[in-house]
């Protein structure tokens, strides 16, 4: 096995060493049957070659990749260059631990540094940390935060255009902080958005903040700004979720608009759709939240030689140091994966980022301006997305709908009547700078011939 | 080579491009955009230019000052860092599985499968009843069986106080279970470095919830009572949770379902060879006893004639991950699997065990070992009697192109040198490691200067790590330009 550099005849050395006749004396502490192998019943070593087409012909059973996709939703398909790949899968940056050894891990920390830089750039915050699971978990790490810095304040406000499955992690975390509560906002089935005069009535004085989604789960932007002044002036704090990051060079920064906290999923920074993860969680905040704040932070130092190097720190927020006092149980996160997330902004760049988020948005602009001569189906918000739109179809069932586009090779979008009643008859869909101007039209045709 | 690069904003220069892309089409103009103006991003002022060729040099320089498992020995106790099979690699990457979450669910049959296959093999190796692979990481997935057994409990009346720890924990399992809603009481080990039942009992109220048990534990030692201890639990209606972080030390000597285990852990990106990434992306999953399937989280792979679902059970704790979990992470565990086989899976812990203890029988003439109780996958060494510390030895292994061992962890170890060599390295690269040691610790006599001023030859010297924590430098900004 090519797994295992020891020879037998090392082996059978060591165990003379040790003075043992059997390998299976160094387990006699362990109770139970060892006679029989427990894992008789799993199969035979597969040969590296097997293996590779075994995988194959499994990938083979997905069809998915025949299928022109306009699926989004929180994951999103976004073109990542060559280098991106080429440079992110080196030994030296995937093969490493925690950088616990600052010295012998400049590499990942320096590059760190710089993510979290770049991501402060791009939300227009104080400070980013080094990364969180995911957009959901960030989203929860966001409202206990929240509600770790607000002290007294224990009811936390959630829109209900937030991603249905972010609502749903943050009821998980928060199901067992008995001291904690949850109010929802709902949105306006109209304008797809808060309604922020609605939202100052609701706020109150036990409000540690409200955490909504910019652009929201129906693709359609808040006005957070107004939203992070009504809570501002009820002393809560502005909690902004973003699950497509593409959106962040096109759109005002958060921090512009006097947001507290920004957390989302950054997965479109060049990482792959891989069918829902490992994706990139990320957390940025004005600088008054630094000590509470979850995560890892690499931070700037000297040597003894005054040489300029980087450190995780802070760490006495951290499990390992304050244990059940810890800002949040996280060790590992998604270090490589901020790591490539650096590597695509740095490649991209500030005209790459431009371009890319504006076709994003231009092709989006593209189906909402042809299928508006339509009368069997209508985009319900027609202004302020970015790049995803709610189609609304009138003729036919939504499974009909997409039943219908998927015999023609297309899967049209996100059934929305999956998350919300209000939205029986309405798809979800996602355009990005992939979808060339063709696949557009052939979507504006398919739909089209369903009249 | 010495010299740190530039950071990339430094490099940076207007007009430089480092990506090519179709441009918009010409037809899709400036008055399509339908965003108004409060709306949109003016600049993005100071964000990086880079020509590619300088985005290349800048990350391979900067690959070059890292250790890591490609480039040499890693024994880093706990971690479990052994060597990460490329072929793992290649077929995470099979264009084919990267499906969007959200496809219809006959579209991506392939990857449900995958995810099905791993679960059950997962549950024949531990005998565990059901996996969920949807936690991240270790914590989270020992946040994930903290909330299971609270649900458990509060689905049969009360959710109890209190999460029995042991002092040799670590601290992920305080953490994760006060995030669950519960107070934890820390119990402490015998002199043998693990829990014994009497103890265990004084700290048995009935307001117990679980005792959180990593096994082998910290120190590298299997706690033997483990299946007493189970039953006094059960007899208490309280539940064992084991941190299965060191799994690489027993699998396929003993499944923890037959030792009355009711929820664990496992760390992918330990036992089962996934890359760390430098710190994640990692995965936790976690397997319960039969009678807990149903509160695992959202959602859950099944199959039936008709092929497999994604299930949501409502007697489940929720959603605690977006989509499925980390999925490419699992793709490269199962190939693991698969390229072991029945015949190596055992094999993977002999040679674990082997390996540490003969770093044991080399070493402990020259240092010194509190915990003298039988090794497994890794030992716990103190710097009781040295006249240098832990962490000089540490730094001065640096220069000798060693990453070092866990330091100061276990608390309960002054001065603990964790060291876990892993299956999947040479008797020959554990004979320079202890060469290298026995020469640090004969340094230590003759020069200790060399050590307390170590390392000498990596990229950076001692790092200030209070200066960083004093004077916060998290991004860099315009002004520190020179």
């Amino acid at each position: 096995m090519k797994y295992f550099p020891l020879t037998d005849s090392d082996r059978e050395e060591i165990r003379k060493l040790l003075g043992i006749k059997e390998t299976s004396e160094l387990f006699s502490d362990i109770p139970g049957d060892k006679s029989y192998y427990p894992t008789d019943d799993l199969p035979s070593a597969v040969p590296e070659n097997e293996l590779i087409d075994g995988f194959k012909a499994i990938a083979r059973r997905n069809t998915f990749p025949g299928y022109k996709s306009f699926l989004g939703g929180g994951a999103y398909n976004h073109f990542t260059p060559e280098v991106v790949k080429y440079l992110s899968t080196k030994g030296e940056f995937l093969t490493p631990y925690t950088p616990y050894q600052p010295e012998v891990s400049q590499g990942s920390l320096q590059a760190m540094f710089e993510y979290q830089t770049m991501m402060t750039m791009l939300t227009g915050m104080d400070v980013s940390n080094a990364s969180l699971y995911d957009g959901g978990t960030a989203a929860a790490e966001g409202v206990l935060l929240a509600l770790r810095k607000a002290r007294k304040k224990n009811t936390i406000l959630i829109a209900k255009n937030l991603h249905p499955e972010y609502i749903e992690i943050i009821e998980t975390y928060m199901r067992d902080l008995v001291e904690y509560k949850s109010k929802y906002v709902d949105f306006d089935p109209k304008t797809g958005t808060i309604n922020p005069d609605e939202l100052e009535k609701i706020v109150c004085d036990d409000c540690a903040g409200f955490i909504f989604q910019s652009p929201n789960f129906l693709g359609v932007a808040e006005n957070s700004k107004r939203i992070s002044e009504i809570l501002h002036a009820k002393n809560a704090f502005s909690i902004q979720t973003i699950t497509e990051a593409m959106s962040l060079p096109f759109m005002t920064a958060p921090g512009e608009n006097g947001v507290d906290i920004v957390v989302g999923e950054a997965q479109s920074f060049g990482l792959p759709l891989g069918y829902g993860g490992p994706y990139l969680g990320f957390m940025a905040v004005k600088e008054d939240f630094i000590r509470q704040m979850p995560g890892r932070l690499v931070g700037e130092t000297r040597d003894i030689d005054g040489k300029r190097g980087y450190v995780l720190t802070l760490s006495t927020r951290e499990q390992h140091i304050k244990r059940e006092k810890a800002t949040s149980n996280i060790c590992s996160n998604e270090a490589w994966c901020a790591l490539r997330a650096g590597m695509y902004l740095a490649t991209m760049g500030k005209a790459g980022l431009r371009q890319i988020s504006k076709t994003n948005h231009l092709n989006a602009a593209y189906f909402v301006k042809e299928v508006s001569t339509f009368k069997h189906v209508g985009v319900k918000y027609i202004r302020n997305f970015f790049n995803e739109v709610v189609l609304e179809v009138k003729n036919m069932s939504i499974d009909e709908f997409t039943g219908k586009l998927e015999k023609k090779g297309i899967l049209a979008g996100i059934p929305l009547k999956w998350f919300f009643k209000e939205l029986e008859s309405a798809v979800l869909i996602n355009f990005t700078e992939l979808h060339k101007k063709e696949d557009i039209d052939c979507l504006i045709r398919a739909i089209g011939e369903l009249q | 080579m010495n010299k740190l690069p530039e950071l990339i904003f430094n490099i940076s220069k207007e007009g430089k491009v480092g990506y090519s892309f179709s441009p918009v089409p010409a037809t899709f103009t400036d008055d399509m955009i339908a965003l108004d103006g409060e709306y949109r991003r003016n600049d993005m002022e100071d964000f990086p230019q880079l020509s590619e060729v300088e985005v290349v040099r800048h990350y391979t320089q900067l690959a070059q000052l890292n250790h890591s498992v490609d480039s040499g020995f890693y024994p880093l106790g706990s971690c479990t860092m052994k060597y990460n099979p490329k072929v793992n690699d290649t077929v995470a990457s099979l264009d084919e599985l990267s499906c969007h979450p959200y496809a219809p669910i006959s579209t991506v049959q392939g990857n449900l499968e995958i995810m099905k296959t791993l679960d059950e093999w997962l549950c024949k190796i531990t005998g565990m009843g059901g996996f969920t692979l949807a936690p991240a990481a270790g914590a989270h997935g020992e946040f994930t069986g903290m909330k299971i057994i609270r649900k458990h409990l509060s689905d049969k009346g009360d959710p109890r106080k209190i999460v029995l720890i042991p002092d040799s924990a670590h601290g992920t399992n305080p953490a994760s279970a006060h995030f669950s809603g519960y107070e934890i009481k820390e119990i402490p080990s015998n002199p043998d470095g693990i829990l014994d039942v009497e103890t265990l009992e004084k700290y048995l109220t009935p307001d117990v919830a679980a005792l959180m048990m990593t096994n082998p534990n910290t120190l590298g030692i299997f706690e033997k009572n483990i299946s007493k201890i189970a039953e006094k639990l059960h007899a208490n209606g309280s539940l064992l949770y084991m941190d299965g972080a060191n799994m690489n030390a027993f699998m396929g000597i003993v499944k923890p379902g037959d030792l009355g285990v009711d929820v664990l852990h496992l760390n992918l990106h330990k036992t089962f060879s996934t890359p760390h990434g430098g710190g994640g992306p990692g995965s936790g999953p976690v397997g319960v006893a039969a009678h807990l399937v149903q509160h695992l989280p959202v959602p859950v792979i099944t199959k039936t004639n008709d092929g497999y679902h994604a299930a949501y059970f409502n007697k489940g704790i929720g959603r605690v991950k977006n989509f499925y979990g980390n999925f490419l992470v699992m793709v490269r565990a199962l190939a693991y699997i698969m390229a072991l086989g029945k015949e190596n899976i055992r094999k993977v812990a002999e040679d674990a065990v082997l390996n540490a203890n003969y770093i044991r029988k080399n070493l402990e003439d020259v240092l010194n070992l509190q915990y003298s109780s039988k090794t497994l996958h890794e030992v716990v060494f103190s710097d009781k009697g040295l006249n240098v510390k832990t962490l000089d030895i540490a730094k001065r292994l640096l220069d000798f192109g060693i990453h070092p061992f866990t330091v100061y962890f276990p608390l309960i170890v002054h001065g603990a040198m964790m060291i876990e060599p892993t299956e999947t390295e040479s008797r020959e690269t554990l004979d320079e490691f202890i060469s290298v040691m026995r020469a640090i610790l004969k340094e230590a006599q003759e020069d200790p200067e060399k050590l307390t001023s170590a390392p000498h030859n990596t990229p950076v010297r001692r790092l200030d790590e209070v200066l960083a924590a004093r004077q916060l430098v998290l991004r860099w900004k315009k002004t520190e330009e020179k």
